[in-house]
């Protein structure tokens, strides 16, 4: 039993990381209609920006938590504006482009931000300093960590903040009439350009949360730690039913929770014939099902083809 | 064949089969001429490119002709690399002869497709696009791990000393001496790549011209319309799912029996978004375009490998790791095409019409069109 409630809560955790990179997606692909195959890399980004300010502040005798403030700040800062450029320099020019066209472009940006990142930090694992005292709780059988704790409340932080940011404020509503009809919500006065912008910006100082968390979580950064990070989340966004923020979340901790279940079971369950390598196949097999049954994802609106 | 020609060649009878002469000609002679200046490694690049002109056409068909987004089609690829890697190696102590393996490969990919493609085509657009991308890492998973309690795939090493093309029971990899000349290993494969190049045209254009092809475009245009006109949908999708998993089939045995060894590493999902590129590069639905859009995308990062000599003689010495700056300049390369030619490089007359209309009015109306037609 407590083997089952443990698996449960180390899905928890990557589930709120998943989610948290998932929202990025998401908010971009409720606006766009894109796949922005590039926010996996903008999550990397974040990870070894926030890593290179750790490494630096680690004679200056700040308190740990204080160091992490500072770099997660850092890190959202470099990530809002390489968001913003990937927005200006690879998406908007192709609005009106055929629409396989901004997906080459999303290809070339997250190859070249990988490069970029290869170049600046090298091809080995960077680990993430030992700044914080690692607290174990035990909770009915299981354990959790300070840092994972830390996690979930940070991302559960973020998820809140954003879902006020669009249902509440004025560039919310903006956004999601921009969502509904870019044409017709530029008619009533809103500024799409703008609109757009910022939810790449929001989007990457997200994703930047994340890639500092996802870092935290594993102990290392590594230049090519976005791709298949981007390539689950993107997989909980489409699961939840993409273009829809709480979908985005029920997606994340859905697929977090099927992993860690899937890779703590699945050789029983075979009877040892796959073993727990097998975990990432969970996820795309859950995935295929849902969507054959959903087509639209599990919250997401049942459209018309031609709507 | 005509449509390979710009339109204002196509009249001129003599003018069109000088062409072709002249271009058969230069085929024939690419290799001689590229060793000669290049060298040999450059043969082998151009092997590949061969290979990625068939695989680029069989993606073109899901991808180009009938819309269908697929990340995943290096799953067939591999399907047909393992395949003749099982059946043709000394893992198994198997040595079936290629070309039986060949169609069998065709075959089995083409199965695997309407696998993929029965549950899932009713999927709408970025949904269809990320199941056949699950699929695709699906395969790869199981291509990584099945060696153990059974080996079947060995693992994250792959299959080493896979059995050579035979042609007339001699092996190409080892060339042929043909009398009069020598061909070398990379040299008999290149003619043998050529050929099947040339059949894959030949078949993708004829089929671009069938009921079929025409059946595709129309439920690429509009899905309604076209079962309003008749066309039983399910099955000529699936039929493209099919047939274009069949070329990567192909391709994957080809793949295989001229590299001598396959491991999981060849099939990442790098791959699939590389041979996407190569169709969107070069022009969807548009087979000179793609043709072009592969051959573009094998050779840059080939050329790319000269930044390392030429930093050095612009500044002296090697500032960046050049193969750390050659995928760097890969990336920014897609990136610039696609936004001046976001219609890829070599589109189809009709679809440069339609994305550079002349008359401004007319511009507007049809710009609102397209954008309606690819929602």
């Amino acid at each position: 039993m407590d083997i089952l409630l443990q698996q449960i809560i180390n899905g928890l955790i990557l589930g709120s990381l998943y989610a948290l990179v998932a929202l990025g997606y998401t908010m971009v692909y409720g606006i766009l209609e894109l796949i922005n195959f590039a926010h996996g890399e903008i999550v990397m980004v974040g990870a070894l920006v926030a890593l290179a300010v750790l490494a630096g502040l680690a004679g200056t005798g700040l308190p740990g938590p204080v160091m992490l403030v500072i770099a997660t700040l850092v890190a959202m800062a470099v990530c809002m504006v390489a968001g913003l450029l990937i927005e200006r320099i690879a998406y908007r020019p192709l609005r009106t482009a055929p629409r396989l066209a901004p997906l080459i472009t999303a290809i070339g940006v997250s190859i070249v931000l990988q490069n970029l990142a290869m170049i600046i930090w090298g091809r080995q694992y960077i680990a993430f300093p030992p700044i914080l005292d690692i607290q174990i709780y035990e909770l009915a059988g299981a354990t959790i960590t300070n840092i994972q704790l830390l996690i979930v409340a940070v991302a559960t932080l973020g998820m809140i903040g954003l879902v006020l940011l669009v249902n509440r404020s004025r560039l919310g509503r903006a956004m999601r009439a921009t969502a509904q009809n870019r044409d017709v919500a530029g008619l009533m006065g809103v500024d799409v350009n703008r609109v757009i912008a910022a939810t790449f910006v929001i989007g990457s100082a997200l994703g930047a949360v994340a890639g500092v968390l996802i870092s935290a979580y594993y102990g290392i950064g590594h230049y090519a730690m976005g791709f298949i990070l981007g390539l689950k989340a993107f997989t909980a966004a489409v699961l939840g039913g993409i273009g829809n923020i709480p979908g985005a979340v029920l997606g994340g901790l859905l697929l977090g929770i099927i992993e860690s279940l899937g890779a703590g079971y699945i050789g029983d369950l075979t009877g040892g014939f796959l073993g727990s390598h097998y975990q990432d196949i969970f996820a795309f097999f859950i995935l295929i099902l849902v969507l054959i049954f959903r087509p639209s994802g599990l919250l997401g609106e049942q459209v018309a083809d031609r709507a | 064949m005509l449509s390979l020609l710009p339109e204002s060649l196509r009249h001129d009878r003599r003018l069109v089969w000088a062409t072709y002469a002249g271009l058969a000609l230069l085929l024939c002679l690419l290799p001689f001429l590229v060793d000669a200046g290049m060298g040999r490694t450059w043969v082998r690049i151009l092997d590949f490119a061969l290979l990625y002109v068939m695989l680029a056409l069989g993606l073109n068909i899901v991808v180009g002709f009938a819309g269908l987004l697929d990340l995943g089609y290096v799953a067939f690829y591999a399907v047909g690399a393992y395949l003749y890697a099982i059946l043709a190696s000394p893992h198994f102590g198997l040595h079936l002869p290629f070309w039986v393996l060949l169609p069998l490969g065709a075959a089995i990919a083409g199965l695997f497709g309407m696998l993929l493609g029965a549950p899932t085509l009713r999927l709408r657009g970025d949904y269809l696009a990320i199941v056949t991308l699950g699929f695709g890492e699906i395969i790869r998973i199981f291509l990584n791990n099945l060696n153990a309690p059974v080996n079947i795939t060995n693992g994250p090493q792959g299959i080493n000393l896979i059995d050579p093309i035979q042609v007339a029971g001699l092996p190409l990899s080892k060339g042929l001496d043909l009398g009069i000349l020598t061909l070398s290993g990379v040299h008999a494969h290149y003619y043998l790549f050529l050929t099947l190049t040339l059949l894959t045209i030949f078949i993708a254009l004829r089929l671009q011209d069938s009921r079929i092809g025409r059946a595709w475009v129309a439920i690429r245009e509009d899905e309604v319309a076209a079962v309003a006109m008749g066309i039983n949908t399910r099955n000529i999708k699936l039929l493209a799912f099919a047939m274009g998993a069949m070329f990567g089939g192909v391709g994957g045995g080809l793949f295989s029996a001229f590299q001598g060894f396959v491991s999981p590493e060849s099939f990442t999902l790098m791959e699939s978004i590389m041979i996407l590129s190569m169709v969107v590069l070069g022009g969807m639905g548009h087979i000179p375009g793609v043709i072009l859009g592969a051959v573009a995308l094998t050779l840059l990062p080939e050329l790319l490998r000269y930044i390392g000599p030429l930093q050095q003689s612009l500044f002296g010495r090697v500032a960046v790791d050049p193969s750390d700056l050659r995928m760097l300049l890969f990336g920014m390369g897609l990136v610039l095409v696609m936004l001046f030619r976001p219609e890829g490089l070599w589109p189809s007359p009709k679809r440069a019409r339609e994305l550079h209309p002349d008359s401004p009015d007319v511009s507007r109306q049809e710009q609102e069109d397209l954008y309606d037609a690819s929602r």
